[in-house]
């Protein structure tokens, strides 16, 4: 079978134009491509459609995985499906008592800043979505969701799952997106102490089972078990989401830095279903505005506008 | 034979294409994921050395960007490495296609170290450098299934 012989199209190399002239051409078009993608511009437009005509592939590639967990839910014992309804009773017992004293306190803690009615509620709107698929490995930690922005997906919105935060959407394609997960090597959640409100910001590790917190000093008063909550800093979370448990802390005295590693609460690796958050920016513990924290003027060169006006036009105008 | 006719090539080309980017994007546990040979680049090579009318560059830009919208890397990135190898291919058809299959194998692995290659320049100058020795196992896996692909894309065509 395995010989493969003939010069058979001897001439096929040089029809309309050279292999050497369509590879320069082609090499030049993804460089373009490389540079403007980088750059965020005018190339996410590409993107999104690109990536509604990448999700019927997605979909397909998906669907065993799907038909599977489909088959073993529809087979499952009355046994099973028994002691399931128990222990979800017995959860939303626990949660509602929890939930009467969360009233409670929300209506004391909006006494206490005295307001004049109770505030809004933080969440203003929430959306479900099914994860379609997962990608997991030391580069790259992310999830696919059948959610867009035909759903209202948003770029940088928050996802939760039920235990806690899970990470934010990097790319919104109409009727699907992209999770980055807090334990993909780029991300990074400003975060802070329950115990002691100590902040810092929790980056990936490229494993599904951590996070490291390297820009704690060696003395900083850590210690494992501690509950990482999101700061509320940095304009994509809000202050107060369950994030992850201090699991390990190493204090070498040569380094400057405590080595601390955490475990995410959210179950990164089972989600079949997550939810996407959004906020009302009303609320104190919304997560503020970029525009406003980033209040620099933007840097123009080299043109006229940019020289300095008259200092006194100005306070006249004020 | 019909190995150099364009039209009922093109669309077995773009067929088997399709569902060697299908395996390529499967999601698989990370021990088979590591070791996953990159089909894509594999059916493009072949394509190109046994027909390069009906595969050649423009199908390995197509594919490279079909990856790089997949794998959700930087656009363009997956479609330079593919359409570099391509035209490698392309140019050293002649050559390459007479060969046994072990020696083809040999072209292969490097033309397979050469795309990663790409793909790894283009990671660092990216400001996501990815230096982990694991991203090296499937060029050596793909030339190791190249007589796999020979084998059964030899019969889907004619030759003799």
């Amino acid at each position: 079978m395995a010989f493969i012989g003939g010069n058979v199209n001897r001439h096929s190399s040089g029809r309309d134009s050279s292999p050497g002239f369509r590879f320069l051409l082609f090499a030049i078009l993804s460089i373009v491509c490389m540079y403007y993608d980088q750059r965020d511009s005018w190339i996410s437009n590409v993107r999104y459609y690109l990536q509604a005509a990448a999700y019927p592939i997605q979909g397909a590639v998906s669907s065993p995985q799907t038909l599977f967990s489909w088959a073993s839910e529809m087979f499952e014992t009355r046994a099973s499906l028994r002691t399931e309804n128990e222990q979800l009773k017995k959860r939303e017992r626990e949660l509602s008592l929890a939930s009467m004293r969360y009233e409670a306190l929300e209506r004391e803690n909006a006494r206490l800043r005295a307001l004049e009615e109770a505030m809004p509620p933080l969440v203003s709107k929430t959306l479900i979505a099914e994860v379609v698929s997962v990608e997991l490995n030391p580069s790259r930690q992310r999830l696919l969701i059948n959610k867009g922005a035909r759903d209202g997906a948003f770029r940088s919105q928050a996802v939760v799952d039920a235990r806690g935060l899970l990470g934010q959407l990097v790319r919104v394609g109409p009727w699907s997106s992209e999770i980055i997960l807090i334990t993909d090597r780029e991300h990074g959640v400003p975060v802070e102490l329950v115990r002691n409100g100590l902040r810092s910001i929790a980056n990936g590790a490229g494993d599904s089972g951590e996070l490291l917190l390297p820009y704690l000093p060696v003395n900083s008063d850590v210690k494992a078990g501690d509950v990482l909550v999101t700061s509320g800093l940095g304009g994509v979370f809000p202050a107060g989401y369950p994030v992850a448990v201090v699991t390990g802390i190493k204090r070498d005295p040569v380094l400057l830095v405590a080595q601390v590693r955490a475990r995410p609460l959210a179950t990164l690796t089972r989600d079949r279903e997550v939810v996407l958050v959004s906020f009302d920016p009303k609320h104190p513990a919304a997560p503020g505005r970029r525009e406003q924290t980033d209040s620099l003027p933007p840097l123009v060169t080299g043109s006229q506008s940019a020289a300095p006006k008259p200092a006194p036009k100005r306070e006249a105008a004020d | 034979m019909n190995i150099g006719a364009p039209r009922e090539s093109r669309l077995l080309v773009y067929s088997t294409a399709l569902i060697a980017l299908m395996i390529s994007v499967l999601p698989l546990p990370q021990y088979l994921a590591i070791v996953r040979p990159p089909l894509l680049v594999l059916i493009i090579l072949y394509w190109s050395t046994m027909t390069p009318r009906a595969g050649g560059i423009l199908l390995g830009f197509l594919g490279g960007i079909a990856l790089d919208v997949l794998q959700g890397s930087q656009l363009g990135q997956h479609a330079l490495a593919l359409s570099f190898v391509t035209y490698l291919a392309v140019r050293l058809h002649l050559l390459t296609r007479a060969k046994p299959i072990f020696e083809q194998s040999l072209f292969v692995l490097v033309a397979l170290l050469l795309y990663e290659t790409v793909l790894w320049a283009i990671d660092g100058w990216s400001g996501h450098p990815m230096n982990s020795p694991t991203r090296w196992v499937p060029a050596f896996t793909g030339a190791l299934i190249w007589p796999v692909i020979v084998g059964v894309l030899g019969r889907t065509h004619s030759q003799r």
